[in-house]
């Protein structure tokens, strides 16, 4: 167990190099951007006067090595700063969002992951019969769209035809549990499709791969059933590469969902990021980009854990 | 008309049945739906406001980074929000006249030099304290002082003092100015307590309605206020949602999630109109999309090759396909018929010949280089390759270079010489003038520098007897379309939409898109 122990600090360790890197990124990034915040909040009403009153108010007028530090200074101790353009605190602005964010992802994972396991498994089950080429065809399918075509169309049929759910999917905080659900419902079934067939493909691909092997013959010989063959011996010999396969699309439901968010609306962190991005307001930019830098990070650590707990291989190294 | 329909007509804009009903009673009756739509439309008019309701605005333009300080507004979503809860001095009326809001009166001296707003009497901010003039002073300090972020600084410039005399707000200018109750119309230029120097974003004003939920860039909540002076305001609570996203906000108002929006895709305008149920709206404005060239850069510089580009230029070809003709042709001059003193002149016509030959005067060789995004306006590449186009068969080749959007208006606009842009126009041509044309404007983003220009704009300015001022700016018009380096081929309608269930639009408003911004306000729902 001290192994364990051990391995987990060193990834904790080495996360927290890696963000640090990738803070610098950030900061580096943004600055090579053409244009600074003040023209950006001015836009194309900036006058030079207005311009540089608002310079100096943010301290802009500071050299970026100067301004870098100060920003890491304050995150160490647990401060984000304050945003450039609306003067707000940004750990309360980004919580919000965060939140809604989170939100989404875990309704559309709760829906999505489960989903695929169980469709990836009836595919073994039924390898190249029917429901199995019916099943790789639709995932396929959805995978190869789009997400905003999907979307789009999701939103012309059940939305302005059917009326079922609606197309703009702005949740606040006066609405019920079950209100704030049949909101995102069409964001999550859009999603949901997107994500299943990667996770399908891997469950079938990974099962079938154990199904080779000698146990699975000795199993079969006893006289078990198929599909308890499938999910008793074949599925927890395979989890590794299903869960990191999970892992990889959870955070995608996190970071990567900015064109669903704008399409249907949402208030989550992508359309967040991407406001404060076209507005240069870096300290945001850097806390939403730390973010999701920690959850990618934090995720993929988790995928490697499972793996090594999962493989008693893995756990005894000789 | 059938008395039939009449009567149903009336019974839907009572809601007394629903319009679902009334639309196929109509359809029995061998009515076509957009029929039926415009009989219900003018019923509902007809039975007047109905007050109480919630009205939803979906709006396009918001962003998380606004900040409710009027001093800082840029987008439309911005200007429709501060609708809400606050007022200017003086208002555009809706043939673009003047109307007080917060000053009941307003009068110049003899040579427009001082100006003197008076008060109303006994109105109050939101928060219960009495209007002053000393928050109009304070306001008007804090937009056009030093320390000015605002974005209303540029037309202040000229202020010299200001003073107050118990309702009076006394201001008095380096030079005369008629059109100074138009700039007190803009919106950066709200009534706040203390003219917003303590709180500039608390959204305290003397607005028909109290904000009661603010989400920046996603939704709000505004209440009416109870004790609102004037007779706007019918519905009972207003929701406004940012939906930035053009597929997405149509598709709101056609699945009855929101019930106007503005910014229709003039691609889409014509489907959506088809739709039961929705009015497409569309409004003539000052808005144009440009071409804009530094005169007094190489190879602008050269008049010929300016004269070539305007008349290889297809006008009506670009209204009919990047505006789907929800607009009107330019004349290379930012004046049309939405401004006051507008004066006709003679249409410039789409000519190769003329362009071939003032390009051979003009002796310049090779390609001329034209800058455009997809943000400089909507439709704006496609513009270039039409302007491409239609220079080819006058023999001048035209090379079109694609910028990002991101960073355009620091990068390209006002700093490149040749690039594509849009204006969204002002409430007189003395604004439009002095913020793009004067020889020292900060955004004369075509170099245009001409002394006699100038001296005309100044001396219009203080001009208080109308039939000269008009003929002065008549010829300004002339001398921008002729030496300018403003190349102008369209002018760009608002275009709206709203379902049957508002009553109340107006055609034609003055002003900026929304009946100017006040739809929320002046329409009402019908139940």
């Amino acid at each position: 167990m001290s192994l364990l122990v051990k391995l987990l600090a060193q990834r904790i360790a080495l996360g927290l190099l890696l963000l640090f890197l990738v803070s610098i990124l950030i900061f580096a990034g943004t600055i090579i951007l053409p244009g600074d915040v003040a023209q950006q909040i001015l836009g194309q009403s900036a006058t030079p006067e207005a311009l540089a009153n608002m310079r100096r108010d943010l301290g802009l007028n500071d050299p970026p090595i100067k301004r870098y530090f100060s920003w890491l200074g304050g995150l160490v101790q647990g401060d984000l700063g304050t945003s450039l353009t609306s003067g707000k605190d940004i750990a309360e602005s980004i919580g919000k969002r965060l939140g809604n964010t989170l939100f989404l992802a875990f309704w559309a994972a709760i829906i999505s992951v489960p989903l695929a396991i169980l469709l990836g498994l009836i595919a073994v089950r039924y390898r190249e019969r029917w429901p199995d080429k019916l099943i790789s065809a639709v995932t396929l399918a959805s995978i190869s769209v789009p997400e905003f075509l999907i979307a789009y169309v999701a939103i012309f049929f059940v939305s302005v035809r059917l009326r079922w759910a609606p197309s703009v999917t702005t949740i606040n905080d006066s609405m019920s549990l079950s209100e704030k659900l049949h909101t995102i419902s069409l964001p999550i079934a859009v999603l949901t499709l997107v994500v299943l067939a990667h996770m399908m493909r891997m469950t079938r691909a990974a099962i079938l791969n154990v199904m080779q092997s000698a146990y699975i013959e000795t199993a079969e010989l006893k006289g078990l059933r198929t599909f308890t063959i499938i999910w008793k011996h074949a599925f927890p010999n395979s989890i590794a590469p299903v869960v990191n396969v999970v892992m990889l699309n959870l955070a995608y439901l996190v970071v990567g969902v900015v064109v669903i968010e704008v399409v249907f609306t949402y208030p989550g962190m992508g359309q967040f990021l991407v406001d404060h991005v076209s507005k240069r307001d870096i300290p945001v930019v850097q806390a939403c980009g730390l973010i999701f830098a920690a959850v990618y990070i934090g995720l993929n650590m988790v995928a490697d854990i499972v793996s090594i707990v999962a493989n008693p291989r893995l756990r005894h190294p000789k | 008309m059938n008395e039939e329909l009449k009567f149903l007509s009336r019974q839907a804009a009572l809601g007394t049945i629903s319009r679902r009903k009334f639309l196929g009673r109509a359809g029995a009756l061998g009515v076509t739906a957009a029929a039926a739509n415009t009989m219900l439309a003018g019923a509902v008019h007809a039975e007047g406001p109905q007050k109480g309701g919630t009205l939803r605005i979906g709006l396009q333009g918001g962003s998380t980074t606004d900040s409710l300080d009027p001093a800082l507004a840029t987008n439309t979503t911005a200007v429709n929000l501060i609708r809400m809860w606050g007022e200017p001095l003086v208002e555009l009326t809706d043939d673009g006249g003047l109307q007080g809001k917060v000053a009941e009166s307003f009068e110049a001296s003899a040579d427009a030099k001082t100006w003197t707003f008076t008060i109303r009497k006994g109105i109050t901010f939101s928060n219960g304290q009495e209007v002053t003039a000393a928050d109009a002073a304070a306001m008007l300090d804090r937009h056009s002082g030093e320390e000015s972020k605002s974005g209303a600084l540029g037309l202040l410039r000229d202020i010299k003092n200001v003073s107050t005399n118990g309702r009076d707000v006394i201001v008095e200018l380096n030079n005369g100015n008629a059109d100074l109750p138009y700039l007190m119309s803009d919106y950066h230029l709200i009534v706040q307590p203390n003219g917003g120097k303590d709180a500039p974003d608390a959204a305290i004003g003397t607005g028909p309605y109290i904000m009661k939920e603010v989400d920046m860039g996603v939704r709000f909540v505004a209440e009416k206020n109870p004790n609102y002076w004037g007779d706007i305001g019918h519905a009972e609570t207003i929701e406004m949602l940012v939906i930035n996203d053009n597929t997405a906000r149509v598709a709101a108002l056609q699945s009855g999630q929101v019930d106007i929006i503005d910014r229709v895709p003039p691609r889409t305008a014509g489907l959506v109109s088809r739709a039961p149920g929705i009015t497409v709206a569309s409004t003539a404005g000052p808005g144009h999309y440009v071409f804009i060239a530094h005169v007094n850069t190489a190879p602008f510089d050269n008049p010929d090759l300016m004269m070539a580009l305007k008349y290889g230029i297809n006008r009506q070809e670009m209204v009919d396909k990047i505006l789907f003709g929800y607009g009107s042709v330019g004349n290379d001059s930012p004046i049309n018929a939405a401004y006051p003193m507008y004066t006709e002149m003679e249409q410039r016509e789409y000519d190769p010949d003329k362009a071939a030959e003032y390009f051979k005067k003009s002796g310049h060789e090779g390609p001329v280089l034209l800058r455009t995004s997809d943000n400089s306006f909507p439709g704006a590449p496609d513009a270039a390759a039409l302007f491409q186009q239609s220079l080819k068969a006058a023999g001048i080749e035209l090379e079109i270079k694609r910028e990002p959007n991101d960073g355009y208006w620091s990068e390209v606009w006002n700093n490149k010489p040749f690039c594509t842009s849009y204006w969204g126009g002002r409430s007189t041509q003395d604004q439009m003038f002095t913020t793009a044309y004067l020889s020292t404007a900060d955004w004369n983003d075509t170099r245009y520098k001409s002394e006699s220009f100038d001296k005309l704009l100044i001396a219009a300015r203080a001009e208080l007897d109308q039939d000269k001022r008009k003929s002065m700016y008549a010829d300004m018009g002339m001398m921008v379309r002729n030496e300018g380096g403003l190349i102008c081929p369209m002018f760009n309608d608002f275009v709206d939409a709203y379902t049957d269930k508002l009553g109340g639009w107006v055609e034609g408003v003055a002003g900026f898109s929304l009946m100017n911004g006040y739809a929320a306000q002046r329409m009402w729902v019908t139940g």
